[in-house]
């Protein structure tokens, strides 16, 4: 645990100082700082993946408070406690499937069966009850204490393939190696959402359409370069987005590829979107109750497109998806950054005085990073899972 | 983003011939550059018979002859001159099928290629054939044939073959007639007219030479202001062939951008940058523009003059110094040759920056003024006269207009509200200075978008003044929108179906302050209301430079679109305004008093009687509409 200390502070530090921004590569190290975590955590013999889960649980703690608005961080931290909860189930569960079998069980998970003889019918009945309920990630805010994980849900979103091979009883090591195989796939599914969305676009896209974004997703232009390798004729309208102005590289990636592209003003879309057929944007995070945390000046595009009955799709890896519910959304879950972006200081210099009464500046200058979208106003989701 | 209108009908031609009634001048008041044409002696003898038949034809007269008796007799101090035109009417008609053609061609393709109806193109030829006459006729007195003492019948024979000969010319060009009415004006007595015309056709081209012959379709504000049924088609730049024409005759040459989107291909695009130094060296050439005029000019192409009023209100500053330094030229009357003049100013400018609906509307007032001017006046005193009318028009609809509004609006702003402006105006700034004057507490949230970066210019006047603002951008409104109270936005226009038609990103601003709940209250003086309705934004707008979108001030690194017009799939659109659906405004604010929309709505009839009454300067009872009480306690 000790050894691990410095690689966790490092990323908090990152994270703090914004070094490491997007949704996509902070899901991507917070993954892999968990694998390390998990690699290097010492396992005790009893109660294993309840220590492993509170080890994760303090580093979690730990890394979304560093940035609370990069919600990556807690999705990735839940999925690899749901992880570690999964594999320990699976284990269990496969005992327990010993367990009615055989009176006999492993030695190893002596700590959980220690009130074997009750519970096998109990246990039985929950965990085929267990087995039925579609999988939730509101249940992985559950802070239920591994023993009771036979009373979970069974089975997982994504990560089922560590199930299959945690299939015999071995030793504590077993665990660990499971939690950490089934992490590496946690990464690899982070990497690679890009296809499966894509692989959606041509359902979406036809011909002669013309599509409006706003600033620069990468799962946008995956998305719409899937659809041009499939021939679909399209063209694209970009806005650039306002400060950043990563409209202006998603274009040139666009136009590279062959897609005629048009780069317009966040100010003309509403002029321009009566003659666009879709919507496709990315997204930041997206919440439980649907609404979509997006780079600034989305909900206004939704909003047009909503008045002008322009379908709005978000298209979102599954490492965007968050339990939870946002609550004033465009305050908590949003970061103001430098006015410099808007004004330059040298030129408003003067008007930088604090001279008045209260003593509170006659300037004030709002630079919001994302913006809220209300569920009622997309249309529809794209994910990986 | 000018005057035009769209036309009604596919016939819309018809219309205008039979309202033409006793107004036929403004089509007969042909070009003053077919004479240039028209100076081409070898049509001259065959075209002044035409020209000949043609000015007793007037294009209405197949549809009442018995309007043509005041018309058809020439005007007396040209009798002995037209006489000597009447010996020809016999063999005319052969000449006529022949000639006609060359006529009809040349006189299209003297005059300038703007309109795009065909259905225009037959009232304005007659009238060209008719100027081709007059000026021929003035041009060569020796061998000015005299003007055929023909019976109704023979006339009307003559006016249909050439009306048949002239259907054949059709393919030829275009109406071209829009230049005609450069001289037009809305002449009081058409007898005058056409003697003066006459007179004038000669000078006029000749002096002007290529400037004077880019009549565009501005010039028909006069008699559009008449046949308000009739509207003119605006020229649509996706006629290779009239932009060619229009090309020819244009005084900066603009090369016309690459790479255009084509939803735009309808609206006029070109590369900026290269238009100042081909004025400049012009300058020489541009004898009869006069400087202020050209200063003018040149400030709407650097963009240092902007905004519709600021531009209104340079432009008539501009026409009263020319007025100033105008002298008649002899054997011309002041209105006609004063009325091209200005229309010839007028194209200029359009060439620099495509005028705005404040800017036609005024200039529609200039011409009516001039054509209104009573003929007995001394050329000193109608020059005064016009002065001081241009001197009441701003003080009346522009500066007087500011203060009424302002007077308006200031009841609705009370003690600690949030008010929300987009870009610059310069009557919301007039709102928020009275305000802060009168000591009420309030904040001003700026939001500014790229980019033209007004915002930035009105922060930097409102905290010299000691007022709270908030600045930020449009894409962060849903952000700001929160602590808005009240949404005040200037407009360039008010169509007559409500729409607002202002800056590119006021619709945005207006949507979201709706979806918000909060009212949306626009400021717009009453000269700027306009008659014509447009749907969305891109039946008519303002192109603006492309090159602007890729370079963004303060981030040097974003080089990505640097080579954008060597790519033909990269586009870049930079739009100058949009048209906000009325529904997401509250109140529009007037000289005239508050309209409310959402109730208006309710009933359409009162809404389009408001907005007409607004447009036709009628005042609205401000006690008749008790709506601003739907504002007081929010």
């Amino acid at each position: 645990m000790p050894d691990v200390q410095p690689l966790v502070s490092e990323f908090v530090l990152k994270l703090k100082r914004r070094k490491v921004e997007g949704s996509h590569a902070v899901a991507r190290q917070t993954a892999e700082l968990l694998r390390s975590v998990v690699s290097q955590h010492r396992m005790g013999s009893t109660n294993q993946a309840a220590t492993l889960a509170d080890a994760v649980r303090a580093v979690g703690q730990q890394l979304i408070a560093a940035n609370p608005i990069e919600l990556a961080v807690g999705n990735i931290v839940r999925r690899v406690l749901h992880i570690i909860k999964e594999e320990d189930m699976s284990s269990t569960a496969v005992g327990i499937e010993g367990l009615s079998v055989t009176v006999d069980s492993d030695d190893e998970y002596d700590s959980e069966h220690d009130d074997r003889p009750t519970l096998s019918a109990a246990v039985l009945a929950s965990h085929a009850r267990n087995a039925l309920r579609a999988p939730s990630l509101q249940t992985l805010l559950d802070d239920i204490p591994v023993s009771t994980a036979i009373s979970r849900t069974a089975s997982s979103t994504g990560d089922s393939d560590g199930k299959s091979k945690s299939g015999d009883k071995t030793s504590t090591k077993k665990l660990k190696h499971d939690v950490i195989a089934a992490i590496g796939d946690l990464i690899d599914e982070i990497d690679n959402c890009y296809e499966p969305i894509s692989e959606q676009a041509v359902e979406l896209i036809h011909q002669n359409e013309v599509i409006l974004t706003l600033g620069r997703s990468k799962t946008v232009k995956e998305f719409l370069c899937a659809a041009k390798e499939k021939k679909r004729s399209f063209r694209v309208f970009v806005a650039e987005g306002a400060p950043r102005y990563q409209g202006h590289a998603l274009a040139k990636e666009l136009v590279e590829k062959g897609i005629q592209t048009t780069v317009i003003t966040d100010s003309a879309v509403f002029a321009m979107i009566s003659r666009v057929n879709m919507v496709i944007v990315g997204a930041h995070a997206i919440m439980a109750n649907g609404g979509v945390i997006a780079p600034v000046g989305m909900n206004m595009v939704a909003l047009a497109a909503q008045r002008h009955a322009v379908p709005f799709v978000v298209v979102a890896g599954s490492h965007k998806l968050c339990p939870l519910y946002p609550h004033n959304p465009e305050v908590l879950l949003n970061e103001l950054k430098s006015p410099s972006d808007l004004l330059d200081f040298g030129e408003f210099s003067d008007c930088m005085n604090f001279s008045t009464q209260d003593g509170s500046p006659l300037l004030n200058v709002v630079n919001p990073t994302f913006d809220y979208v209300p569920p009622k106003l997309v249309g529809l989701f794209i994910t990986d899972t | 983003m000018d005057l035009r209108r769209p036309p009604r009908s596919s016939s819309g031609g018809v219309e205008p011939k039979i309202r033409q009634v006793g107004f036929f001048t403004p089509d007969a008041s042909g070009p003053s550059e077919t004479p240039a044409a028209a100076a081409a002696p070898a049509a001259a003898a065959p075209q002044q018979q035409q020209p000949g038949a043609a000015a007793e034809s007037p294009p209405s007269s197949d549809l009442s002859p018995g309007r043509l008796s005041p018309v058809m007799i020439p005007p007396p101090r040209h009798a002995d001159l037209l006489a000597p035109g009447s010996p020809f009417p016999a063999g005319s008609d052969a000449v006529l099928a022949t000639s006609a053609p060359v006529a009809s061609s040349a006189c299209f393709d003297a005059s300038s290629a703007v309109g795009d109806d065909d259905s225009w193109s037959r009232a304005p030829s007659a009238a060209e054939l008719e100027e081709n006459r007059r000026g021929l006729n003035e041009g060569t007195p020796a061998s000015i044939p005299q003007k055929p003492k023909t019976s109704k019948a023979e006339r009307r024979a003559l006016q249909e073959a050439q009306r048949a000969a002239k259907a054949a010319a059709k393919e030829a060009g275009l109406s071209g007639k829009s230049v005609g009415t450069a001289s037009v004006a809305g002449p009081a007595t058409s007898k005058q007219a056409k003697s003066t015309k006459v007179a004038q056709k000669k000078d006029v081209p000749q002096a002007a030479g290529s400037v004077a012959s880019e009549k565009k379709t501005t010039e028909r504000l006069p008699e559009r202001e008449r046949k308000k049924d009739a509207p003119h088609p605006r020229m649509q730049f996706d006629d290779v062939h009239k932009v060619e024409k229009a090309k020819k005759r244009a005084v900066v040459n603009q090369s016309e951008a690459r790479n255009r989107v084509e939803l735009f291909r309808h609206l006029p695009q070109y590369v900026h940058g290269t238009q100042l130094p081909d004025l400049e060296s012009k300058f020489f050439q541009l004898d009869p523009m006069h400087p202020s005029v050209y200063k003018v000019g040149l400030q709407y192409l650097s963009g240092e003059v902007s905004g519709g009023n600021g531009r209104c209100i340079a432009m008539l500053l501009a026409f009263r110094e020319a007025i100033k330094d105008y002298t008649t030229p002899p054997n011309k009357t002041l209105s006609r040759d004063l009325t091209a003049k200005i229309s010839s100013y007028v194209s200029f400018l359009i060439e620099c920056r495509p005028l705005s609906i404040s800017m036609g509307n005024a200039i529609r007032f200039l011409k009516n003024r001039i054509a209104k001017l009573p003929h007995t006046l001394s050329e000193s005193e109608a020059k005064a006269s016009l002065q001081s009318d241009i001197d009441r028009f701003i003080s009346e609809k522009i500066v007087l207009a500011d203060k009424a509004i302002v007077s308006h609006a200031i009841t609705k702003v009370r003690d600690n509200d949030v008010l929300l402006t987009y870009g610059s105006s310069s009557v919301v700034e007039m709102i928020l200075d009275h305000a802060h004057e009168l000591g009420r507490k309030f904040r001003v949230v700026v939001v500014d978008s790229r980019p033209k970066l007004e915002g930035q210019g009105l922060l930097r006047r409102l905290v010299a003044k000691g007022i709270n603002c908030t600045y930020t951008h449009i894409n962060a409104i849903s952000y700001i929108m929160h602590e808005v109270t009240r949404v005040f936005l200037g407009a360039s226009s008010i169509l007559s179906n409500g729409t607002v038609y202002s800056r590119v990103g006021t619709a945005s601003v207006a949507m979201v302050a709706h979806a918000f709940g909060i009212p949306v209250l626009v400021c717009c003086e009453a000269y700027k209301f306009h008659e014509r309705v447009q749907l969305d934004s891109i039946c008519a707008n303002e192109l603006g430079d492309p090159d602007v979108i890729l370079k963004v001030p303060g981030k040097a690194d974003l080089g990505h679109l640097k080579d954008w017009a060597d790519n033909a799939n990269l586009q870049l659109l930079n739009l100058t305004y949009d048209a906000t659906p009325s529904d997401y405004v509250s109140m529009i604010i007037t000289d005239y008093g508050m309209i409310a929309l959402a109730e208006c709505l309710a009933t359409a009839d009162k809404r389009t009687s408001h907005c007409e009454r607004i447009s036709q300067g009628a005042v609205v009872d401000i006690d008749s509409l008790s709506y601003d009480n739907n504002f007081g306690d929010t």
